[in-house]
C-alpha cells in the first residue's frame, strides 16, 4: 500500500510540471501585460518606465527563464509577491482564504453525500415508482439549473422577501459582540444558502450515478443468493448491495473536486465570501499574474491530492482491486 | 446511425420534448427581429425598472429596456456560443481521440497524459484566467470554452477507435490499399458518430451554462449586447427591487439546457440502449 502511494506521489510531479507549464504558457502568451493596467491610466508613464516595470517583474526575460525562476521559488514554497497594491506574498494571501473555501466545499460535499445516496438507493429499489420518476425529474432539472440563478432566487426569497437569511459575507457586522452561541448561529445562517446551493449543483449527478450503480448491483447473482437464503429485504439492500454500490462513488467524489473548486468562484462572488474563489476573481480582474498562477497551481494540487485520496480509499475499501 | 434512426427517435419521449424545445429556440433566434416587441437596445428613461405588465411582459431593466425583447435576442447569442464552442471541442476532441486510438503507442501516451493534465484544472478557473487576459468578447468566449472542453470527447473517440480498429472491415479496407487517413475518416469515424453526437448535444448545454455564468460575472458577452447571463447581472445589482430581472432569464437558461440534455439523452437511448444510465461528466 505504502509503495502504491509513493508511486502515485512520484507520478504527480510530472503532472504538476505539465500543469504549471500550461498555466504559464496560457497567461504569458495572451496579449497584454500586467503592467498595462498600472501604466495605461497614467499619461506620464513613459516607455522607459514601462520597460523598468517589466524588468522589475522579470517580464522582459524569455518565457523559459521566467518559468525557471518561478519553479525555483516554488521549491522553497514561495509563490512570489502579488502584483496588487498590497504587494503581499501570494502564499500568504492564498493561505488566509484557502480554509474558507475548503470548509465550504467539505460541508457541501457532506450535504451531497447524505442526500444523494439515499435518493439514489430509494429510486433504484423502487424502480419506476412515482418516487423514482420524481427523482428523475429532479435530476434533469438539477443538471439544467444555472446554480448562480438559483442562488439569486433564493437570495430574493429568503434574504429580501422573508428576511430570514443574510445574503452576503460570513459574519454579521455585530458578530464580535455576540455571545458564543449566537455567534455560531450567525455563522450557520450565513452558510445555509451558499452551502445548500453549491451542494444542489452536485446532487443531481451523484444521485443518478448512485441509482445506476444500485440497479446494476441488485441484478448480481450474489444478491439473489442473499435473497434465496431468506435474508430480509432490508439486509439484502443495505448490507449486501449497498457496500458494492457505494464503491464507485468514492471515485466520483474525487473527480468532482475540480468542479467544486471552480464553482467556488461563482458562489464566493455572489455571496461575497472571502475565499479563494473570490480572490481568484479579483486577481483575474487586476491581472495579478503571481496570484493567478498560485491559485491555479493550488487548485491543481488539490485536485491531484483529491484523486489520490479517492484511489487510496477505493483500494482500502475494495480488496478486489488492491494494487501493488 | 442506421435506417431506423428517425422512427426510433420519434418514439422517444425525451428526444421529442428536447427536440421541440431546441426547435422553438431556433425559431426564436431566427425570428428575433420580428418577434421582439421592442428594440432590445432602446433605452427608455421613463420606464426604468418597471415590473411586468401588459406593455412589458417581463418588465424593464435599469435603463428601461424591455426585458422580453432582450431575452429573445439573447436566445440567438446562447445558440451561437453553444454551437461554435461545442464545434471547436468536437473537432479537437475527435482528432486527438482518433490519433490516440488509431496509432496507439507514443501518440496515445502523449495525448492521454495531456487529457489527464487538462482534467486536473478547475476548468472554470482556467477559462476565467484566459478570458480576463483576452478582451472579453463573444468570439473569445466561444474559443476558450471549446478549447477547454474537448477532453471527454477525446476519451470517447479513443475508446471507440480502440475497439473498432480491430474489426474485420478495417482490415478489409487496409488490404484493399486504403491509407490511414481514409481508414480513420471514411471507415472508422462514421461508426463512432453516435457517441460523438450525444456528447456534442450535451456539450452544447454545458457551453450555454458556462457562457451564462461568465456573462453573469461580467466577463462574458458584454453589454449592451443582450445575453441571458448579463441580464442576470442586472438582476443581482437590483436584487432587492426587481425580481423579474432575476427570474425570467434564468428560467430561459434552465429550459434551454433542459432541452439539449433531453435531446442528447433521447438520442443516446434511441441509438444505443446499451449506453443507457451513467453519464460522462
Amino acid at each position: 500500500m505504502l509503495k502504491y502511494i509513493l508511486k502515485r506521489l512520484a507520478f504527480m510531479i510530472p503532472m504538476l510540471i505539465g500543469i504549471t507549464i500550461i498555466c504559464f504558457a496560457v497567461m504569458h502568451l495572451a496579449p497584454g501585460s500586467p503592467t498595462d493596467l498600472q501604466t495605461q491610466m497614467n499619461p506620464r508613464a513613459s516607455a522607459e518606465l514601462k520597460e523598468r516595470l517589466r524588468a522589475m517583474y522579470d517580464l522582459d526575460k524569455p518565457l523559459y527563464v521566467q518559468y525557471g525562476l518561478w519553479l525555483k521559488r516554488l521549491a522553497v514554497l514561495d509563490l512570489g509577491k502579488s502584483f496588487a497594491p498590497d504587494r503581499r506574498p501570494v502564499a500568504k494571501k492564498i493561505g488566509e482564504r484557502l480554509p474558507v473555501t475548503i470548509t465550504l466545499n467539505i460541508l457541501s460535499l457532506f450535504l451531497i453525500l447524505v442526500t444523494a445516496i439515499p435518493l439514489g438507493i430509494l429510486s433504484a429499489v423502487h424502480q419506476d415508482s412515482w418516487f423514482d420518476m420524481a427523482v428523475s425529474v429532479f435530476v434533469f432539472v438539477g443538471f439544467a439549473v444555472p446554480t448562480f440563478w438559483l442562488a439569486l432566487l433564493l437570495m430574493i426569497f429568503f434574504g429580501v422577501d422573508l428576511g430570514w437569511l443574510p445574503i452576503s459575507g460570513l459574519r454579521s457586522l455585530n458578530h464580535e459582540y455576540l455571545p458564543p452561541g449566537a455567534a455560531f448561529w450567525d455563522l450557520v445562517k450565513h452558510l445555509i444558502l451558499p452551502v445548500g446551493i453549491s451542494a444542489f449543483g452536485g446532487l443531481a449527478g451523484l444521485s443518478r450515478y448512485m441509482r445506476a450503480n444500485m440497479l446494476e448491483v441488485i441484478r448480481q447473482d450474489y444478491i439473489m443468493t442473499a435473497r434465496a437464503k431468506g435474508l430480509s429485504e432490508f439486509r439484502v439492500i443495505y448490507k449486501h448491495a449497498l457496500r458494492n454500490a457505494l464503491l464507485p462513488v468514492i471515485t466520483i467524489l474525487g473527480l468532482s473536486i475540480p468542479g467544486l473548486i471552480g464553482g467556488s468562484v461563482i458562489f464566493e462572488t455572489i455571496f461575497a465570501i472571502p475565499g479563494m474563489g473570490q480572490l481568484f476573481y479579483m486577481s483575474v480582474m487586476a491581472r495579478d499574474y503571481p496570484t493567478i498562477m498560485g491559485i491555479l497551481f493550488i487548485g491543481a494540487v488539490l485536485t491531484l491530492f483529491g484523486n489520490l485520496l479517492a484511489d487510496v480509499a477505493y483500494a482500502v475499501a475494495d480488496p478486489r482491486i488492491r494494487v501493488t | 446511425m442506421g435506417r431506423e434512426f428517425w422512427p426510433r427517435l420519434a418514439a422517444n419521449r425525451m428526444a421529442v420534448t428536447g427536440g421541440a424545445i431546441v426547435g422553438l429556440l431556433f425559431c426564436f433566434s431566427l425570428l428575433a427581429p420580428w418577434l421582439a416587441p421592442y428594440d432590445p437596445l432602446a433605452i427608455n428613461l421613463q420606464e426604468i425598472l418597471a415590473p411586468p405588465s401588459w406593455r412589458h411582459w417581463c418588465g424593464t431593466d435599469q435603463l428601461g429596456r424591455d426585458v422580453l425583447s432582450r431575452m429573445i435576442w439573447g436566445a440567438g447569442i446562447s445558440l451561437k456560443v453553444g454551437f461554435v464552442a461545442t464545434g471547436i471541442a468536437v473537432v479537437i476532441g475527435t482528432l486527438l481521440g482518433a490519433l490516440a486510438g488509431y496509432y496507439g503507442g507514443w501518440w496515445d501516451a502523449v495525448i492521454m497524459r495531456l487529457v489527464d493534465v487538462m482534467l486536473c484544472f478547475p476548468t472554470f478557473f482556467l477559462i476565467l484566467a484566459v478570458i480576463a487576459f483576452l478582451e472579453p468578447s463573444i468570439w473569445n468566449i466561444m474559443i476558450i470554452i471549446g478549447v477547454t472542453g474537448w477532453m471527454g470527447i477525446t476519451r470517447l473517440v479513443r475508446a471507440d477507435f480502440l475497439s473498432l480498429k480491430e474489426r474485420e472491415f478495417v482490415t478489409a479496407a487496409r488490404i484493399m490499399g486504403a491509407g490511414d487517413a481514409r481508414i480513420i475518416f471514411r471507415h472508422i469515424l462514421p461508426n463512432a458518430m453516435t457517441s460523438i453526437l450525444v456528447a456534442a448535444t450535451l456539450g452544447v448545454a454545458g457551453a450555454i451554462l458556462t457562457e451564462s455564468a461568465l456573462s453573469f460575472l461580467g466577463i462574458g458577452v458584454q453589454p449592451p449586447t443582450p445575453s441571458w447571463g448579463n441580464i442576470l447581472t442586472a438582476g443581482k445589482d437590483n436584487i432587492d427591487i426587481a425580481w423579474w430581472l432575476s427570474l425570467y432569464p434564468g428560467l430561459a437558461i434552465l429550459i434551454t439546457v433542459l432541452g439539449y440534455n433531453l435531446l442528447g439523452e433521447g438520442i443516446r437511448d434511441a441509438l444505443d440502449p446499451r449506453l443507457r444510465g451513467g453519464r460522462q461528466k
